[in-house]
């Protein structure tokens, strides 16, 4: 690779902060992220694979739920995945704000869609668990409504982004709403939950206090570290290219197409 | 930015921008009168698509009323610093050399006592209209005076974030309609327990705290938005 300026400026940096300044150049970091991509995709069909074969296949019907119960090992690893991702994307956009690194903010960016489809996952996949075990599609429960909430904040950010034209503004500013959001996010959580139980009574209560049954958490524990990989390679991927859309001009890219680089 | 340069004090500016924009918005009263002008058709609409009940209308009352004033603050919203934008006082505003914090907390209050203060004040007629009990009007009264200054405070950084997209005003809503959802459940909350007797300064005490922190975090915010626009 090319040597970077600031490590001849200062030769007796850190390992790990040589390592970190590197990934801010974006033809290392294409370089880079291209080679442990594909494994990223492996650990995921792998972990998702053995997931669903304990929870579909091997795991035992709930007796009170039913065979229904086998969407929380869809639904629970999506509803982690959707908080998770908004509150890395909340840091990758204050990284991005502050030290103003171009790929950070796309990084932040490209998070916003996968975090969306998480939300959209977790409703689609709740309400039809709700059907049967509740009873109805959709009811204001707290957490329902938090998630649906997360998904406004979600769609927001997405919808600044792409609404400005210039790639770097438009970064920025969705990144100062991401924060916003995250800000805003306990609040908004803590007053939907604390409006249902002035509202409704005690509301149905998702795992209850009883234990989990391990033939039921540990497919779910399983899923949940799948989604987590899922994320990484999806939002390594989207990232790389929205890079190469953006440096469409410059000599790296030119250099890719040409050698037809991974 | 030699603060001796750019000529008076931080009161100084402060108070300065206050009388230009009043003054400015005193020049254009006419279009100042259609967000209360919505605010009172919102409001109207509600029992003839629900029904002339009145305990049905005291009971959603709260609600209506809250949901209307977010309603008639996001549309107001979009003046507050589009005029300012599009001539390029904004700029310069920002290179005066006077914090932009102190700037935008200016427009934010000139907005409120422009857009917002009418609600508050035309609150009791709607109240009366909407069937609320005489004892939780005050109450109702109270909420929107503390929760119309969040709201302008709050989607001050919508603005700023939008204010360089030619239709801002269909995405402000996204921006900031999630982002109101604890103050319109507290604020109702409080009416609701009003209405039913039972003690309410609680949530009178949440809204305060919800006004100190905005009122101390949301100029930061809608400076560093508007900053961004502007690059």
């Amino acid at each position: 690779m090319n040597t970077n300026i600031a490590v001849k400026d200062k030769p007796r940096k850190n390992a790990l902060v040589l390592f970190i300044h590197k990934l801010g150049s974006p033809p290392w970091f294409y370089d880079f992220t291209g080679k442990f991509i594909p494994w990223l995709w492996l650990i995921f069909v792998g972990l998702a694979a053995w997931a669903l074969y304990l929870g579909l296949v091997r795991g035992p019907a709930d007796y009170l739920q039913g065979e229904s119960v086998r969407i929380i090992y869809l639904h629970v690893p999506a509803a982690w995945a959707s908080l998770l991702i908004y509150a890395s994307m909340a840091v990758m956009a204050f990284i991005a704000l502050v030290w103003r690194i171009r790929i950070v903010e796309i990084l932040a960016m490209c998070s916003a869609p996968i975090g969306a489809a998480f939300t959209i996952v977790t409703l689609t996949a709740g309400s039809l668990w709700g059907r049967p075990t509740w009873g109805t599609y959709w009811v204001w429960d707290a957490r329902l409504t938090s998630e649906l909430v997360l998904l406004f904040l979600y769609l927001g950010v997405i919808g600044l982004y792409n609404a400005i034209d210039e790639p770097r503004k438009a970064a920025r500013a969705a990144c100062l709403l991401a924060i916003v959001g995250a800000v805003n996010l306990p609040i908004i959580h803590y007053s939907v939950k604390w409006w249902n139980t002035l509202h409704q009574g005690s509301s149905v209560s998702l795992l209850g206090g009883s234990s989990i049954d391990a033939s039921i958490l540990w497919p779910m524990l399983i899923m949940a570290f799948a989604v987590k990989f899922y994320y990484l390679a999806n939002l390594l991927t989207r990232a790389r290219v929205r890079l190469l859309e953006q440096d469409l001009r410059k000599g790296w890219v030119k250099d890719v197409v040409r050698e037809q680089r991974p | 930015m030699n603060p001796e340069y750019a000529g008076g004090s931080l009161s100084g500016a402060f108070a300065a921008l206050v009388r230009r924009d009043l003054l400015l918005a005193f020049r254009r009263r006419t279009e100042l009168l259609f967000p209360v002008i919505f605010l009172l058709v919102v409001i109207s609409l509600f029992p003839l698509g629900i029904g002339p009940s009145p305990q049905l209308l005291a009971r959603i009352a709260p609600g209506v009323i809250w949901i209307a004033a977010l309603l008639a603050t996001v549309i107001s919203l979009d003046a507050l610093f589009r005029s300012d934008f599009e001539d390029g006082t904004l700029e310069q505003f920002v290179i005066s050399g006077h914090p932009l914090t102190l700037i935008a907390l200016a427009k934010i209050a000139t907005h409120w006592l422009v857009a917002g203060l009418p609600i508050v004040l035309l609150s009791p007629l709607l109240a009366l209209w909407m069937n609320l009990p005489t004892e939780s009007l005050s109450v109702m009264v109270v909420t929107l005076a503390l929760g119309t200054p969040i709201l302008s405070l709050i989607g001050s950084i919508g603005v700023g974030l939008t204010i360089s997209l030619k239709r801002g005003g269909q995405l402000l809503s996204l921006l900031v309609f999630p982002l109101y959802v604890p103050i319109l459940i507290i604020a109702t909350a409080a009416v609701m327990a009003a209405s039913d007797g039972l003690p309410y300064t609680q949530f009178l005490g949440l809204l305060i705290a919800g006004l100190i922190t905005s009122v101390t975090l949301a100029p930061f915010a809608a400076a560093a938005a508007l900053k961004i626009s502007l690059s």
